[in-house]
């Protein structure tokens, strides 16, 4: 099995020189005007904030939202690690933009036959064995790719090579069930736009909890209903053979009125 | 007892007739246009309107489910003549909700695939599901109308056979998809309002559609009572009532109890955009109509159960919109409201609905006329003395009683 890939971004060494913008979109073949948000011409951009850029991509998370709550299964999770798109199956439920945790997923809104567009961790570069695009424009070694395990080795080294310059957390390695894009900064990741209500628990294990209980609806409901309608059943029949009897025994024809 | 008068709506087909026009404008506009240029959605905001419309329409089409289950499953025959009126309710909502599902989806063309792509981790393949074969399920409840009408009696027979399991499906495929609505919203707990989101979305979907579906049948007999008799005699109304109350009880322990076990009691006091509509929906739809369910004198008067009805589906409409709409903005920085073009297609859709609903039972065997009320109610036994003035309904149960 190949091992799962992944990017390490140090938010400390990023310089907001926009390359891995450039690069991204020269590998998608899209207009190369630089933009400040995701958006269907930019997979990936920088955010500012005070003097660190802080880069936005589509996560890849290890148990991704989009890919649990997609009903046709148009979105899938590969082993190298990227999730990918297949716009012949979507419908445009757009279920994927509401769940994403991280707000990725874009729309073609004007198009009649619209289909979403996000970061492809480059995978069909990956499949070649290439590095991502934007980690190989990237000048100053802020995005670095590599296997996931190795990466994480590599920030916690960096961390604890300088204590005082990173905050001690490696984000990605753990959040919504691990991603594969790890980050590490110098200053807590709240201050930087990243979500501080995500926990650590995979997203889709929040509907799970109530999906895991179908079978039991089926299963204990069916038999359920089916026995409150035998036992009313009986206690209807039981009710007009005693009313029967009972008008027969004061041996009148009239049909018995009270059985409710 | 007399029948208040009831708000009559006069000139309503040229109102509906415009309306449907509108719709059908508007949805060509949709279709040739795509949703960008005639919505408000957008990334940030890519459910609105219209999926706040399939919940509520689901809803108050979840009459269907509970009245079949009360009679046919457990046997309460009392209730036998809003059985017809509580399947065409649901048979017209559920295709309609199907409707405004395929208008919404980006890719109406592909609206087949959940049925040959499925993703069981997806509660919307589950949703897609559960709405399919439960439409399934209504337009076999429904089939013995028409047939009947057209005096083509053995498909009946034929249907009545198979009916039992299918009215049992039809059930759980009900409690199933209702729940599910809500569980479409616990995969969000970072965006969906505190107020509304909790791990207990589903049930409390489930309880509200009960209330809100027979709160919608109760106001059906009251309005299309004819000769000035509702369709159900006033203490079987006082008891579907009692159901009703009962049901929003329940609902609102759960939801404050969980809501203060979450600790939103702040969100709670503090007056913002969101405990405005929050306390609007709570209060309109749940804890004014069950304060007046409680008294007897409402149950058993016709303007009473009218007003408590029309509270608690509206209140169930502030409900399902606040938790698809209201909860999700951020106010006031991201704010979503519906376009012209949403509103028609909405509005006509809807008008589709009440001329399906009106027409129907105007021409096929779907209210039964009731016998006058007796003087005494309680006295009389109701069901079996009123049995042979109906159209002998083939949903019936065959033995002789």
């Amino acid at each position: 099995m190949a091992k799962k890939k992944a990017m390490l971004i140090d938010v400390s060494l990023c310089v907001g020189c926009n390359a891995c913008q450039a690069g991204c979109k020269a590998q998608n073949g899209q207009p190369p005007n630089e933009e400040k948000f995701l958006s269907l011409t930019a997979y990936t951009a920088l955010s500012k904030y005070n003097d660190l850029y802080v880069r936005r991509m589509c996560q890849h998370c290890d148990v991704p939202t989009c890919v649990s709550v997609c009903p046709v299964g148009a979105l899938t999770k590969s082993e190298l690690g990227p999730v990918s798109y297949d716009g012949e199956k979507c419908i445009g439920c757009r279920y994927c933009l509401q769940a994403c945790p991280f707000h990725v997923p874009k729309y073609e809104w004007s198009s009649t036959k619209p289909s979403i567009r996000k970061c492809t961790f480059c995978a069909a570069r990956l499949a070649k064995g290439q590095p991502t695009a934007c980690s190989e424009a990237c000048p100053t070694g802020a995005t670095t790719f590599g296997d996931r395990d190795q990466l994480l080795i590599e920030a916690a080294r960096r961390i604890g090579a300088e204590p005082g310059k990173y905050v001690p957390k490696i984000y990605g390695e753990q959040d919504v069930g691990g991603t594969s894009m790890l980050f590490i900064s110098p200053v807590p990741f709240e201050q930087l736009g990243f979500d501080s209500r995500l926990g650590k628990t995979p997203m889709p294990l929040l509907t799970m909890s109530a999906l895991s209980k179908v079978p039991n609806v089926l299963s204990v409901g069916g038999v359920l209903l089916a026995g409150i309608w035998w036992i009313t059943d009986r206690r209807t029949e039981v009710q007009a053979y005693e009313a029967s009897e009972a008008s027969k025994k004061k041996g009148a024809a009239i049909q018995p009125k009270d059985d409710a | 007892m007399r029948l208040p008068r009831l708000p009559h709506v006069t000139g309503w087909r040229p109102i509906a007739t415009i309306l449907i026009l509108a719709g059908a404008l508007a949805a060509t506009a949709r279709f040739t246009l795509g949703l960008g240029a005639t919505t408000n959605l957008s990334d940030a905001f890519p459910w609105g309107l219209w999926i706040g419309f399939d919940f509520l329409g689901i809803g108050l089409a979840a009459s269907g489910f509970t009245i079949v289950a009360a009679v046919h499953l457990f046997h309460a025959h009392e209730y036998e003549p809003i059985v017809r009126p509580a399947i065409l309710t649901a048979f017209i909502g559920y295709l309609l909700v199907v409707l405004v599902l395929i208008i919404d989806l980006g890719r109406p063309d592909h609206f087949w695939h959940p049925l040959v792509m499925w993703n069981p981790h997806s509660v919307m393949c589950e949703i897609s599901w559960c709405l399919m074969l439960y439409t399934t399920v209504l337009s076999l409840e429904f089939a013995p109308i028409v047939l009947e009408k057209f005096n083509i009696h053995s498909p009946i027979k034929w249907i009545h056979a198979v009916s039992l399991p299918f009215m049992i499906f039809g059930v759980l495929l009900s409690t199933l998809h209702q729940s599910s609505f809500g569980s479409l919203y616990l995969i969000v707990p970072n965006r969906l309002h505190p107020l509304w989101y909790t791990p207990l979305l589903p049930g409390l979907f489930f309880i509200s559609c009960i209330a809100s579906g027979l709160s919608m049948v109760t106001l059906e007999s009251l309005l299309f009572s004819r000769n000035g008799r509702p369709f159900l005699p006033t203490h079987l109304q006082a008891k579907l009532a009692k159901i009703v109350a009962l049901a929003l009880a329940v609902y609102l322990v759960v939801r404050i109890q969980d809501l203060l076990s979450r600790g939103t009691l702040h969100e709670m006091i503090t007056l913002s955009y969101y405990s405005v509509a929050f306390y609007a929906e709570l209060s309109i739809g749940f804890l004014i109509p069950f304060a007046m369910l409680l008294f007897e004198k409402v149950r058993t008067s016709q303007t009473g159960l009218y007003v408590a009805s029309l509270l608690v589906v509206l209140g169930f409409a502030f409900n399902r919109m606040n938790t698809a709409i209201t909860g999700l903005e951020h106010y006031p920085s991201q704010t979503y409201f519906p376009s012209l073009i949403e509103v028609f297609i909405m509005l006509g859709i809807t008008a589709i609905g009440f001329c399906a609903f009106s027409y129907i039972a105007q021409y096929l065997p779907v209210f039964k006329t009731a016998e006058p009320e007796p003087a005494h109610p309680q006295e009389e036994a109701p069901s079996r003395v009123e049995e042979p003035l109906f159209v002998a309904s083939q949903w019936d149960d065959p033995r002789p009683s």
